[in-house]
């Protein structure tokens, strides 16, 4: 079989120390991205389980599928979660799902748990969409920008890359540095121009690395710009799965002259975390709570 | 909430902007607009405001650049039917 240079590491997680069976309020969020899906189960607000797995070409499988990954070896059982929110691009086909909330307030209240309440600036790169977004202290959404018109600045465009240059897709970071002197740009930032115009610069003897370099730096000014839309402030911090690639990262860094917060969990579980915050609140309020 | 909806390509940004702090749900602008552009529904983004908001309909979100040609004449500047509905001011547009 050729080798999937695109494929991801799916990952899942239970929290050693917390007995759901404790729970007053136990809430779970479900994304359903384009690409991958992301379940999250809070006790009490603390996060109890994760799970993150690539989506299948039917959405609410995807969804039970991803919940029953996060779910499994933990006792936990689906009917036991008080309140559960659907998020993402497929937020109305989660079967089990009390409500759907778009992945723009999801993301922002996710990254607000996840980087703390200092976090103004997200910029969200998932799958097939990018997502500026501004937030107040609490995690609400001050001011957004969402562009899922073109691959550029998603994954499913690093995707491209990584079988176009065979280098597997958690190596493409590291690789992107190993150049000399950092490439003029592609000046293409569409991702089907981007590629006819690697395959051309691969064919005038570019090493890959250069190539990818290229690529990368191409894709980091496209996200800049559309940040630049929207108020860019300090804390800066990057979800989604591209935040897992340094050689955007740190090209974008260096561009904006911000630091992008160190992340503590696994980036891509911002939108899932934040629909399980909101479920919570959501359970508070129908108790009377709040 | 500052709402961009719509995108950025090779020939520009194209974006409506609804402040959503003004926005009060009127309806003006969607009684306004000749080509169906806008809409007032709930406030997708934020699941505790009860008041409903104007937003950029999901098929028009793609290519607003064109659906609202018509309205921005190449020469010469003509008030937008759309902002000029809304009196809170809160719509804006990016070109
Ligand atoms: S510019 Fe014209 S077409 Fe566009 S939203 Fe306003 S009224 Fe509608
Ligand atoms: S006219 Fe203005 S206030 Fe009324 S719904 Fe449209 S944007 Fe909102």
């Amino acid at each position: 079989m050729e080798k999937e240079y695109w494929r991801w590491p799916e990952s899942k997680w239970t929290s050693p120390d917390i007995d759901w069976k404790t729970g007053d309020i136990i809430s779970a969020g479900v994304d359903v991205g384009s690409v991958s899906s992301q379940a999250v189960v809070l006790v009490n607000g603390k996060l109890f389980c994760y799970s993150n797995f690539r989506t299948g070409s039917d959405s609410p499988e995807s969804a039970q599928k991803v919940m029953d990954k996060a779910l499994e070896e933990t006792g936990l059982a689906l009917e036991k979660i008080h309140f559960t929110v659907g998020t993402g691009y497929g937020r109305v086909n989660v079967p089990f799902a009390n409500r759907a909330i778009t992945e723009i307030a999801c993301h922002a209240r996710g990254a607000n748990f996840m980087y703390g309440p200092s976090v103004r600036t997200i910029l969200d790169m998932g799958g097939q969409d990018c997502k500026a977004i501004h937030c107040d202290e609490r995690g609400k959404v001050t001011n957004f920008l969402m562009n899922d018109k073109c691959a550029a600045g998603t994954g499913r465009g690093m995707e491209v890359f990584a079988d176009l240059l065979s280098i597997p897709i958690e190596e493409m970071g590291q690789l992107s540095f190993k150049v000399e002197k950092e490439p003029e740009p592609v000046s293409s930032t569409c991702v089907i121009f981007a590629k006819s115009e690697a395959v051309g610069l691969l064919r005038k003897g570019w090493p890959k690395e250069k190539v990818l370099a290229a690529y990368s730096s191409a894709m980091a000014h496209r996200v800049v710009e559309l940040l630049g839309r929207i108020k860019v402030e300090k804390d800066f911090a990057v979800t989604g799965g591209i935040a897992k690639n340094e050689g955007i990262v740190k090209r974008i860094e260096s561009e904006l002259k911000m630091e992008a917060l160190e992340p503590q969990y696994d980036t891509q579980i911002a939108g899932a975390l934040g629909a399980a915050l909101f479920a919570k609140a959501l359970v508070e309020k129908e108790r009377g709570l709040r | 909430m500052l709402a961009h909806y719509g995108y950025k390509d090779g020939s520009g940004d194209y974006f409506i902007v609804i402040d959503t702090d003004k926005c009060d749900g009127c309806g003006e602008c969607v009684t306004a607009c000749p080509y169906g552009v806008l809409e007032v529904g709930e406030e997708e983004n934020d699941p505790f405001r009860e008041e409903p908001v104007a937003r950029v309909t999901e098929n028009h979100r793609k290519k607003i650049k064109y659906s609202c040609a018509p309205c921005k004449p190449t020469s010469g500047k003509k008030p937008l039917p759309c902002v000029q509905a809304c009196s809170p001011d809160a719509i804006s547009h990016s070109w």
